[in-house]
């Protein structure tokens, strides 16, 4: 109630201040003596004019404290030698119980010397009581009036007006707002919807890629990757048990003849790997390893297609490794691929198409290395400088698609195809600072992440 | 990726020299004093796998030497090749490295390059291996031959005794040796190397004999190359060869060994070959986008490359040697053009294309009823594609169903066996761990799942689809039936209605099969408790599946 008294409104009207008083009170045995006398006083008036035994004496209740302070007093003398045993005599005719009279007059609130009271607090005959208070005075604006502050701004004021009369609380500035109740997206997601809107803005159209299982021939064999590449290994791939293969009937049989031979004895100014290929391995279902398979479907149809279109596409999907997890890796993860087919792109375009996307990202600074892609040549490594590590970083792959690759489709000769792919996860994650990559995607993902991840803004570094 | 020793200095600089070489310096150890370079080679260039060929490569591109001309001397050992190896080992090479010195370094840099060898293009020496012997132990002409395996016996490398070959693949069976059985273990006949005195060289792809081992001391190398694949074969012969004849008293010289096959013809082995191609100057600028070259500037980067080249009038002739078998194709000899010219040397400029982009429907819509998920108040989960069998049959009370799911042949656990077929499984699971989450717990996902499909190429399809969870103090039946009606709302769709159903994934009498014409789309309900059981889920949970695919 006082608190109260002295928060919001209150504090003008009423004052009050915290004091506090300590009194003196007698305790139990205090008050026994002012009844009674005190223990001296006592043992002393039992003391007759012809003496007492000591041992008798000594009988007497509270006798031993009462005794000695007799004695301290010069009250009482002991004769040891005495022929009937030792023996206490008073010495002096008359005493006066002192220690009943402080305690009455302390009793009654009359005032006692600071000395004796701390012998009568050592002899715990007093106990101190503390008692606090406020003093509570009238305020400046001090009114008989009960009138209690609103706390907020009602529709029913503004109709009757009363607004204008009312009084309100103050609002604590200093306390977070109520939690907002909301829907979230997944934070991956959010960095999706990003890349796709960088990829359509650059005119690049979405690939289709829902189709998870794909074939050994068009993840692979279509892209001149040669068949016994470690890649299509059992411990990188996963195979499909059920269906385990593709009916060789529904892929097309021209092309899939010209992929033959120019695997095995080369063509189109290639020569080839020189190894027997065989269709069972082109057939084999996988999960796909790359939406790459998606990439060379797509070329194939643009290459069937009467007059040759140049286009720009992209796709961001899932892709599936079977190898080895870590803090940083999973079975699936999302890839990003963007590819420009048109006549004479040179890989000056390539680096002038990835400085565009790149900068898009907020990475200006890039860094380009040779690598080797199966399916590539030239292949780019593209690296952009971390200014938080301060070293340069990998951050994609890129490079221009082999003509062994494309001429079997029927691309034209003067067209090039200059792709690169990127990981969703990878700069994700390292935008978030996030360490493993299980608190980003599947179910150990914890929801207040989901639900307290910011707006994805990818070119603010 | 290969490890060495080296003595190069500044390290800073060498880094940089890697980058723009185009191998990658991985890490710098040091270990007993010396300092190590680990260092991450392309997959296709096997002349760069040991420090012979990478410091060759580096000293080339920095000019600092010439790429050495190799000369094949005539043969004087012969190799003859009986057809009982046709079916299980049919091919082999090989050549003889005449006065070599080694010393401990360069002996452990031949040991660690077959190594290698044996491990990517011999595909763990099951496509190709490498035998090398000391020429003096050993008297041609020899014999690759295949036996039934109680008839071979030697003494193999390391091993104290004479003994047969099941016996030595017993002891084999239980060290390093193990995975290389299989390669021939199958076959009535295991290939073997003899000498005229019938001495046993090696039994490949398994193990030498201890007898023609090489040492420090050897002088004189017979290097045999038995193979499934001839080519790789002749790839593997050039990468020795070549790396290591800069040892032989003449310097990359090498000795001819004449295989005699079984029909009687002959070849001369290796074949260390150089073939001549002949490009047009301006046609090979087309790739990279370099503008600024002369034919001479130009046939100075490839031989940095080292790829020999001079300028023969409009056109540049390139010698192709028997190091550089990664050169298939022309965009190859670009490649190194570029590279020689530096990457980031390049002029960048914007394709000169402009394209209005079209989305896929399927996304764009997806994108879209995420959104209007989340307005409603649902958390966006994201879970794997790949889950156990039972996660999609026996776990939602369906066991059938696993049926219709594609399945994974080599999976790694059983979290890998099937691709989903629905995607309950995520929803629950995230359910599961997250119970510290307020309640209700509001779940949503739009994602593809896989189902068999006779029909299309490869006898699957994906279907996207959406879910949604509410799991809380009270079953939340109504409001993901309230959320069914907005989603259909919002996709402007009235023609649906929703039929009970006896579906055992459900509650009875709580569970519902959402009909769009005619046809079913997806169902919705509160989850049997048997199936919140097998998910470890406490709470009562409502859910809501359908494919959205008909809405596109």
């Amino acid at each position: 109630a006082v608190v109260s008294t002295q928060s919001g409104h209150y504090g003008r009207d009423i004052k009050a201040e915290q004091k506090q008083i300590s009194v003196w009170e007698l305790t139990d045995e205090g008050k026994s003596f002012v009844a009674n006398g005190s223990y001296e006083f006592v043992l002393y008036s039992a003391v007759t004019k012809d003496g007492i035994l000591q041992k008798e004496l000594m009988k007497m209740p509270n006798a031993k404290i009462g005794f000695s302070k007799a004695m301290t007093l010069g009250w009482l003398v002991i004769d040891k030698k005495h022929e009937d045993g030792p023996t206490v005599f008073r010495k002096v005719d008359d005493a006066t119980d002192v220690v009943k009279t402080m305690l009455e007059d302390i009793n009654t609130q009359k005032k006692v010397d600071e000395k004796k009271i701390q012998d009568l607090k050592k002899r715990k005959l007093i106990t101190p009581v503390v008692t606090k208070f406020y003093l509570v005075t009238k305020g400046t604006s001090f009114n008989t009036q009960i009138e209690r502050p609103e706390a907020d701004l009602t529709a029913d004021m503004l109709q009757d007006g009363s607004w204008k009369e009312k009084s309100f609380k103050e609002y604590n500035f200093k306390a977070k707002g109520a939690p907002i109740t909301s829907g979230y997206l997944h934070p991956l997601l959010k960095v999706r919807t990003e890349y796709r809107r960088i990829f359509l803005d650059m005119g690049f159209s979405e690939m289709p890629t829902n189709k998870f299982v794909e074939n050994g021939f068009w993840n692979f064999d279509a892209l001149f990757q040669p068949q016994q590449h470690p890649a299509r290994d059992a411990h990188d791939t996963f195979f499909i048990s059920n269906p385990e293969m593709t009916d060789a009937s529904k892929l097309p049989a021209d092309y899939l003849e010209k992929v033959k031979s120019t695997h095995e004895n080369g063509g189109y100014g290639s020569t080839g790997y020189n190894y027997d290929w065989k269709i069972s391995e082109a057939q084999k279902n996988i999960l796909r390893t790359h939406t790459t398979a998606v990439s060379a479907r797509m070329l194939y149809k643009l290459a069937q297609q009467e007059e040759f279109r140049p286009v720009k596409m992209f796709s961001i999907d899932r892709v599936f490794r079977n190898e080895t997890l870590d803090a940083t890796h999973l079975a699936e993860f999302h890839q990003i691929e963007g590819l420009v087919a048109d006549r004479n792109l040179t890989l000056g375009h390539l680096i002038g198409i990835l400085y565009a996307f790149f900068k898009k990202l907020g990475i200006e600074k890039l860094k380009f290395k040779p690598a080797y892609n199966p399916y590539t040549e030239p292949s780019m490594e593209i690296f952009s400088y971390h200014p938080g590590l301060k070293k340069w970083v990998e951050i994609g792959n890129s490079g221009m698609f082999r003509p062994e690759m494309l001429l079997p489709m029927g691309i034209p000769k003067d067209v090039n195809v200059i792709a690169w792919g990127l990981s969703l996860e990878r700069p994700t994650m390292i935008k978030y600072g996030i360490n493993n990559i299980r608190e980003l995607i599947g179910h150990k993902v914890n929801l207040n992440m989901v639900q307290e991840n910011p707006i994805c803004r990818l070119n603010k570094v | 990726s290969s490890g060495i020793n080296a003595e190069w200095p500044l390290r800073p600089g060498f880094e940089d020299l890697c980058f723009d070489f185009g191998v990658e310096l991985d890490d710098i150890v040091e270990e007993e004093g010396i300092t190590k370079f680990k260092i991450d080679i392309p997959a296709n260039r096997y002349d760069l796998l040991c420090v012979e060929g990478l410091s060759q490569g580096l000293n080339v591109f920095l000019g600092k030497t010439t790429l050495p001309r190799y000369t094949v001397l005539r043969a004087r050992e012969r190799l003859h090749v009986d057809g009982s190896v046709e079916g299980v080992r049919p091919y082999v090479v090989a050549a003889v490295l005449r006065d070599i010195t080694l010393t401990e370094d360069s002996y452990n840099s031949f040991i660690l390059l077959q190594d290698k060898l044996h491990q990517n293009i011999g595909r763990e020496r099951s496509l190709v291996s490498i035998g090398t012997h000391d020429l003096d132990t050993i008297q041609g002409p020899f014999k690759y031959h295949a036996l039934p395996p109680p008839e071979i016996k030697f003494q193999p490398l390391n091993q104290d005794t004479v003994m047969t070959a099941p016996q030595m693949f017993d002891i084999f069976r239980k060290n390093y040796l193990k995975p290389y059985l299989q390669i021939i273990e199958s076959s009535p006949v295991y290939p073997l190397i003899t000498d005229v005195n019938g001495t046993v060289l090696s039994l490949p792809p398994v193990i030498n004999g201890n007898h023609s081992k090489i040492s420090l001391s050897t002088r004189n190398i017979f290097i045999e190359v038995t193979a499934k694949d001839r080519k790789k074969a002749g790839i593997v012969l050039d990468t020795i060869c070549g790396a290591f004849s800069e040892y032989c008293t003449t310097p990359h010289t090498i000795e001819a060994v004449e295989i005699v096959q079984a029909d009687g013809s002959t070849f001369s082995s290796p074949k260390m070959g150089s073939r001549i191609e002949e490009y047009d100057s301006a046609e090979l600028c087309l790739k990279s986008g370099i503008k600024t070259a002369t034919p001479e500037q130009l046939a100075d980067l490839l031989t940095k490359m080292c790829l020999r080249a001079s300028v023969a009038g409009e056109k540049l002739k390139v010698e192709i040697g028997p190091t550089r078998h990664d050169i298939l194709h022309q965009c190859d000899v670009e490649e190194d053009i570029a590279i020689a010219y530096g990457y980031n040397n390049i002029p960048q400029v914007l394709p000169d294309l402009y394209t209005i982009a079209v989305e896929q429907d399927v996304n764009k819509l997806s994108d879209s009823v995420r959104e209007e998920l989340a307005r409603c108040g649902f958390t966006e989960v994201l879970t794997f594609s790949l889950c156990s069998r039972d996660d999609v049959s026996v776990n939602l009370r369906i066991p059938e169903a696993v049926g219709g799911a594609v399945q994974i042949s080599n999976p790694k656990t059983f979290e890998f066996q099937v691709v989903r077929t629905t995607l309950l499984p995520g929803m629950l699971k995230t359910a599961s761990c997250n119970r510290n989450m307020p309640l209700p717990l509001k779940l949503f996902e739009v994602s593809d799942i896989v189902v068999k499909d006779t029909l299309t190429e490869t006898g699957t399809k994906n279907y996207r689809y959406v879910c949604a969870l509410f799991a809380g103090k009270t079953s939340g039946f109504e409001v993901v039936h309230g959320l069914l009606d907005r989603v259909m709302l919002m996709l402007d769709v009235k023609d649906y209605h929703i039929q009970q159903t006896s579906d055992p994934m459900f509650f009875p009498g709580r569970g519902a099969d959402i009909i769009l014409g005619t046809k079913k789309i997806g169902h919705l309900g509160i989850l049997h408790p048997e199936v919140l059981e097998k998910f470890d889920v406490t709470l009562p949970c409502s859910v809501l599946e359908f494919n959205l695919d008909p809405f596109v």
